[in-house]
């Protein structure tokens, strides 16, 4: 239901073949008669696989306006891009997709790594992906999949993660954000500062989880920390009895009527919280901007246990190579080259290169969207609507101050396989 | 095998008139063969899109998997994890036991519902409509609201039975409830109510056409020996729309038996149903998981058709 797929009339053979004889005919046109425009009337056609964050009409309009690529989205749910790779790897070009899904796609040998030497903004990329810290020193939570755990292979074929610093990049990062619990301060009148706030039986029937078993774990395993019935080794990498304690007390809550319902997509969950059916439930960044853009109050609460964090990159599909893969690379490029860069923390999302991005936005947004200042003009979203009016603060503060409280990573377990039986029957429960 | 025959009797005038050669190699064609070549395409058709899929579905639920490939190694593991933990548990019901109990209960449920209404909307269209006009022109009426999408008419119900919604808010101002109807939406009625709207036609098409067949003067002969109107029903009408309430019922009952999304959004994604085990476990990339649940839930559903077509055979009514 959720997954739009935008089909290229032309299949890649075509392309391919129609590429081929296109440089032929330029090669033997331009030896005889001299038209360079034939050339330059080459397709470059490159097919984008991921999620909705990254991809918009702008950044491909734009895109082709700058490099004369043309970006075609194919656009899935999280769990269907895997899948997609996985079954369909000649199905697309680019992947954008989340560090979490790596321990998965990098064994099934279907990704190609870029080279780092090839990243012209490479040794720009924020700290936070490479270090595990923020730009001011901040060290940021380790738990579950963080990226810098996964961000190196030991060579290019590799299905290894390299423990350090090499040449093959698995992702390059693009773009992240720390994730809290949405909340109706219309509704709920009172400050909420915890995790636990979620399993309170105050909001009986008015709260939600989404329903993607690694994603809503990580949020119930906070909710378990901030209650004080258990502390884990690692939030992102349970054992066994973990994960039966942690779907325990979820199954109860459950069970006492706590969730008025689950959500799986964006819509979903802006719907809820819209409509008033709950008042209390993980969201993400973009979610709340757009209940608030219907007019209708909505905080992305920070709170005291930290935030849950994820974020996603750019690799390329094994069957890349040749022109298109100097593409591919042209392509990344220019990602980070600031334009996307700025779109995207427009939206509230992070840019994974922070001096290009900052070098396309307006000192006023910087301050607002990056360093947690009071808006000096009214803030406007990408698509010229207004978001905020003069004199708002962004919900959590500053870049350090958000990605600085991240306490844990999206992840995929050792026992996943355990955990999505055990997240069946909590839904079935 | 009588239509091909037909066909031959209904060709061979002309081929009388055509010329020797032509009459020699009607000839060869035997009846037998003809049959065969009008049921090919439709054979070939099943044979490539239905029955090759299942096998290869059959094959991969006795897979080995892992987190990110399939094992081509015979493993019974899809269907033991499947049940894992059942036999233990066992004066109650594991998970995966009560997620196909409350699979069949909506779908008992949906069925008797479906049922009931389709019948009367058939038999209202069939018997009290004279005009041959009308009959098409109501039955069109019925296909309306299947000119939207099967989503958009199961989202419409949400804005209507929400906690704010129109039916709450409608009887909060009429002072019926002082509190706002939670069970209205995302709840077992919601998902009933939805499923009853979107596939009620169903029933009503196959029984519609079952009934309009119904020789007129069955009815009159019975009404003449003295029966009433509803020992005519019991006697006449339902046996002989029994092929249409057993077609009605097969639609139903699998669209029900396989739906997840119907359930999942009007359930709040609360409740379980068989096909969203399956959809789980595929997102999961454990397609062999996924094969053995749909090989499992395939046999209920291929169990319940097959006890309804003990009670009705099809072919021989049709």
């Amino acid at each position: 239901m959720t997954e739009t797929t935008r089909k290229t009339g032309v299949s890649r053979r075509t392309l391919l073949k129609g590429t081929a004889g296109l440089a032929g005919l330029a090669a033997g046109s331009g030896a005889i008669t001299g038209f360079p425009y034939v050339m330059s009337a080459e397709p470059k056609v490159l097919r984008y696989l991921g999620t909705a964050v990254n991809e918009g009409d702008d950044i491909s309009k734009q895109c082709l306006k700058d490099t004369g690529i043309k970006i075609e989205y194919v656009t899935a749910t999280t769990d269907d891009v895997t899948k997609r790779v996985m079954t369909q790897p000649n199905s697309f070009d680019v992947l954008d997709t989340e560090y979490f899904s790596l321990k998965k796609l990098v064994p099934s040998g279907n990704i190609l790594a870029l080279d780092a030497k090839k990243i012209k903004e490479f040794d720009n990329i924020t700290p936070v992906f490479t270090k595990g810290e923020t730009p001011g020193g901040k060290k940021i939570g380790n738990q579950g999949t963080a990226p810098w755990k996964v961000l190196y292979l030991e060579g290019r074929d590799s299905k290894t993660f390299a423990k350090s610093a090499t040449e093959f990049v698995t992702l390059i990062p693009t773009v992240y954000n720390a994730d809290t619990l949405g909340i109706r301060p219309d509704l709920i009148k009172r400050p909420i500062n915890s995790w636990a706030e979620l399993l309170n039986p105050e909001f009986k029937g008015k709260a939600s989880i989404l329903n993607i078993p690694s994603i809503g774990i990580m949020d119930a395993a906070m909710v378990v920390e901030a209650t004080g019935k258990y502390k884990y080794a690692d939030k992102g990498n349970m054992t066994k009895e973990e994960i039966d304690l942690t779907m325990k007390v979820m199954t109860e809550a459950k069970k006492a009527g706590q969730f008025r319902a689950f959500w799986k997509d964006f819509n979903e969950s802006v719907n809820l919280m819209a409509s008033g059916e709950t008042v209390i439930q993980s969201m993400w960044s973009p979610a709340v901007t757009k209940v608030r853009s219907m007019g209708i109050a909505c905080t992305f609460q920070p709170l005291k246990e930290g935030y849950r964090s994820w974020a996603s990159g750019f690799c390329v599909s094994k069957g890349v190579s040749g022109a298109k893969l100097d593409w591919a690379y042209e392509f990344v490029n220019w990602f980070l080259s600031g334009y996307a860069g700025a779109y995207l923390n427009r939206q509230g999302y992070y840019s994974a290169v922070l001096s290009t991005a900052k070098a396309h936005m307006e000192p006023y947004e910087w301050a607002y969207w990056m360093e947690g200042k009071p808006a000096e003009k009214d803030i406007k979203a990408p698509d010229g609507s207004l978001l905020e009016k003069a004199g708002a603060v962004r919900d959590g503060g500053s870049y350090e101050d958000r990605m600085g409280g991240v306490a844990c990573w999206n992840a995929v377990m050792d026992e996943n396989d355990y955990m999505v039986r055990k997240w069946n029957e909590f839904i079935a429960a | 095998m009588d239509t091909s025959d037909e066909l031959l009797q209904q060709a061979s005038p002309g081929f009388a008139r055509g010329s020797g050669q032509t009459r020699q190699k009607a000839a060869r064609l035997s009846p037998s063969f003809i049959s065969w070549l009008q049921a090919g395409p439709m054979m070939l058709v099943f044979l490539a899109f239905f029955l090759i899929p299942l096998v290869f579905v059959v094959i991969v639920s006795f897979w080995d998997y892992n987190e990110y490939q399939l094992l081509p190694a015979f493993s019974g593991r899809g269907y033991t994890d499947t049940f894992e933990g059942c036999i233990a548990q066992l004066p109650q019901l594991c998970t995966i036991g009560k997620t196909y109990l409350k699979t069949l209960k909506l779908c008992f449920m949906v069925w008797a519902i479906t049922l009931f209404i389709g019948f009367w909307v058939a038999y209202f269209l069939a018997f009290h409509i004279k005009s041959k006009t009308w009959q098409m022109g109501l039955s069109l009426l019925c296909t309306i609201p299947f000119w939207t999408s099967n989503v958009i008419r199961m989202i419409a119900w949400i804005p209507l039975l929400g906690r704010n919604g129109l039916v709450n808010s409608g009887l909060l101002k009429v002072g019926v409830i002082d509190q706002p109807v939670e069970w209205l939406l995302y709840s077992e009625f919601s998902v009933v109510l939805a499923l009853v709207h979107l596939f009620t036609f169903f029933m009503v098409v196959p029984i519609f056409n079952s009934m309009v067949r119904i020789d007129k003067s069955l009815i009159e002969a019975a009404y003449d020996a003295g029966a009433t109107g509803f020992q005519t029903l019991v006697n006449v009408i339902i046996p002989l729309a029994k092929p249409g309430i057993v077609i009605g019922s097969i639609f139903v009952i699998t669209i029900v038996m396989g739906d997840f999304i119907t359930i999942g959004v009007m359930g709040g994604q609360q409740i379980a149903a068989a096909g969203k085990i399956i959809e789980t476990r595929l997102n999961a990339l454990q397609f062999p998981a996924a094969a053995a649940n749909a090989v499992i839930l395939l046999a209920i559903t291929f169990l319940i058709i097959t006890m309804m077509s003990r009670i009705v055979d099809i072919r021989k009514e049709l």
